[in-house]
């Protein structure tokens, strides 16, 4: 596999944002060096401060701006009327989807070509092949798989299908038809009042010694600390991947774009660039999952050093 | 797929061959199993069959008119993948009645090279809607999906009547909170989840201590509670634990309770669920003895009579007694909201 420059892409917006902080965001997101754009809400059918016509909106001002941008689908989809919004998201005739549920593969498969996000289970070559003949054309690797189960999958890559790694964010861990956002509050979740409107970065668990652990948006779980593999970026170039995906937070999110930019394009060092985005990071950053350990883990590595045989 | 005659299986965990008889003895018309490594999702020490075990309860069941299931329901990576395919082959050679199958891959290979061995979708599958469980059936013929404990009972009836295959519904045991198959939090600690290992906070990683705040459980050095001398401390399963979320100190995922769905039987009946699951491999004989008896007498009282059908006193104490924090609940079932 030769080294490659990955492209970056921008994953969708976790969190419950208001819609001019959405739209003054993706505004900033267009003038950035990232590639792709993906655009949705993936994590509670109650959002719908945005319609699907201002998701359609801003993918229009993204690809004006040169951006490819992805449509992501709802992650735990139970209801009927979360299927019938998924089939006509489906049907949008112009962009390409991530699913992020089995019905939206079903949906989409031996129809179009389509990507899968994190949550879909893709942990071995036969299910990468069995996809790849029913139109995936992109898959997102598995958020607790390590770099050697990578690699075996990159050496059983079927033709055309593209390769992306959750590169920089808080993992988003767990999805439950319970909210966790609406039961700190006391609130049934028929009656949330929206407030995960109220943190834009979720809301953060600490353990009884106060370090923080968990964060709950909504009925998702993410990680307190923040997945950043930005130490281990040459060994993901070796691997061939071909997309480093950044996951939205509220603040320094075009920061970090343009950090991790300037280390695939401007020979910026990685050593650099892990301090700067260490203090952008808000509770500490992990990278355990990358080397085949707990998540939570950080191991560290000789930065910006030629770590040929290495893996 | 709803049909009023609908006569619901008692399908009964056995983790050794002690249990598996126990629940064939009691009625269970199908029992499931699991081999003794990381292919399925009880992968705990000391737990599960081999070869000879297998087919010793394989033979007992079917002489007493009961079926054995499978469960190889875990996610192989490319390094292991050999290890779920032999599960597979070694399965259909003991002549078991259905394997459980989460994994696209492994299904794919189960279908090719068994095409006769009937599949059921595990509940590590997460299929919650009937579209997803289209995919599993159009590609590999599944007969029966099992739903995550995350549904409600109207879903779980929207599913059922749609569905293109039965379904099969969590009755009682542990209650997973989060969609099972898609909750990583025990790898995020350990490096091991139910996915990866077939363990969902082993216990190689667990830590108990007494200190001068009390009884400290401890996953991977994270605190996941902390009991004081009045309290009793259940297993540090992480989403159990109690945790700080702004100024409160709370079970702020989940409360350590079991499900236990009794009370709804008339209407899973009704809604065509094939199938009433118990949680709970890694349990004793002796809670499988009490938990088959008790579900066998429920199932044939509502079978019977569903319009008066009402779980007995005597039957929820039962259960109680071997609920996890000495409480049940209906889960997710209750929900009023879509």
């Amino acid at each position: 596999m030769q080294a490659s420059t990955p492209k970056l892409s921008l994953g969708p917006i976790l969190y419950y944002w208001d819609r001019d902080t959405i739209f003054d965001f993706y505004e900033q997101v267009a003038q950035s060096p990232v590639d792709i754009v993906y655009l949705g809400e993936t994590v509670c059918s109650k959002r719908r401060i945005m319609k699907d016509d201002d998701w359609f909106e801003i993918a229009s001002l993204l690809e004006a701006a040169g951006k490819e941008v992805i449509i992501s689908t709802l992650t735990l989809i139970e209801a009927g009327s979360e299927l019938s919004k998924l089939k006509s998201l489906c049907d949008n005739g112009k962009y390409a989807l991530e699913a992020n549920d089995m019905a939206a593969v079903n949906l989409l498969s031996d129809k179009q070509t389509f990507i899968t996000g994190p949550a879909i289970n893709i942990y071995n070559a036969g299910t990468l092949k069995f996809l790849a003949k029913h139109g995936l054309k992109r898959w997102v690797l598995p958020i607790e798989l390590s770099k050697e189960t990578l690699s075996d999958l990159q050496n059983e890559l079927p033709e055309n299908v593209e390769t992306e790694i959750f590169f920089y964010g808080r993992l988003p861990l767990a999805f439950s038809a319970r909210c966790f956002t609406a039961r700190s509050h006391n609130l049934p979740k028929d009656d949330c009042q929206y407030r995960c409107l109220e943190d834009a970065d979720g809301l953060l668990l600490k353990t009884r010694e106060e370090d923080p652990f968990l964060v709950l948006n909504g009925i998702q779980t993410q990680s307190a600390k923040t997945c950043n593999l930005i130490a281990d970026l040459d060994e993901i170039k070796k691997l061939g991947v071909d997309i480093l995906r950044i996951s939205p937070q509220s603040k320094a999110t075009l920061d970090i774009i343009n950090i991790i930019h300037a280390c695939l394009h401007d020979n910026k060092s990685t050593q650099d660039a892990a301090e700067e985005i260490e203090n952008l990071t808000p509770t500490g950053s992990c990278n355990g999952y990358w080397h085949g350990d707990a998540g939570m883990d950080s191991v560290k590595q000789h930065l910006s050093k030629n770590k040929a045989g290495l893996l | 797929m709803t049909d009023s005659n609908n006569t619901m299986e008692l399908v009964c965990p056995a983790g050794n061959l002690p249990s598996l008889k126990i629940a064939v003895n009691n009625g269970a018309d199908a029992v499931y199993i699991g081999f003794k490594d990381d292919t399925n999702a009880r992968h705990f020490a000391g737990l599960n069959f081999n070869d000879k075990r297998a087919q010793e309860g394989i033979a007992y069941a079917h002489q007493h008119g009961s079926k054995v299931f499978v469960a190889i329901n875990t996610f192989p990576q490319p390094s292991g993948w050999k290890r779920w395919q032999d599960a597979v082959d070694h399965a259909a050679g003991l002549g078991v009645d259905a394997l459980i199958l989460a994994d696209i891959g492994v299904m794919d290979y189960a279908s090719e090279r068994w095409p006769d061995l009937r599949l059921h979708l595990s509940v590590q599958g997460s299929a919650t809607s009937q579209e997803s469980i289209d995919f599993y059936h159009r590609h590999f013929n599944i007969q029966r999906a099992v739903v995550p404990r995350v549904l409600s009972l109207k879903q779980i009836k929207t599913v059922a009547e749609n569905s293109p295959v039965p379904i099969e519904v969590f009755g009682f045991g542990s209650l997973c909170v989060m969609v099972e198959g898609r909750c990583l939090l025990s790898s995020y600690v350990t490096g091991q989840s139910p996915n990866t290992f077939g363990a969902c906070s082993p216990a190689s990683a667990v830590q108990w201590k007494e200190t001068d705040r009390g009884l400290e459980t401890r996953l991977n050095n994270v605190l996941i509670d902390c009991h004081a001398k009045d309290e009793s401390a259940g297993y540090p399963t992480l989403c159990k634990g109690r945790f700080n979320v702004g100024q409160n100190t709370y079970h702020a995922i989940e409360e350590p309770t079991s499900l236990n769905t009794m009370a709804l039987l008339p209407e899973l009946q009704k809604a065509g669920v094939a199938a009433i699951k118990i949680e709970g491999r890694q349990r004793s004989p002796a809670y499988i003895d009490k938990v088959s008896k008790v579900w066998r007498e429920a199932l044939d009282a509502c079978h019977q009579d569903p319009e008066h059908y009402q779980p007995q006193p005597a039957w929820l104490n039962a259960l109680q007694e071997v609920s996890e924090g000495s409480q049940t609940t209906l889960g997710a079932y209750h929900r009023p909201w879509q």
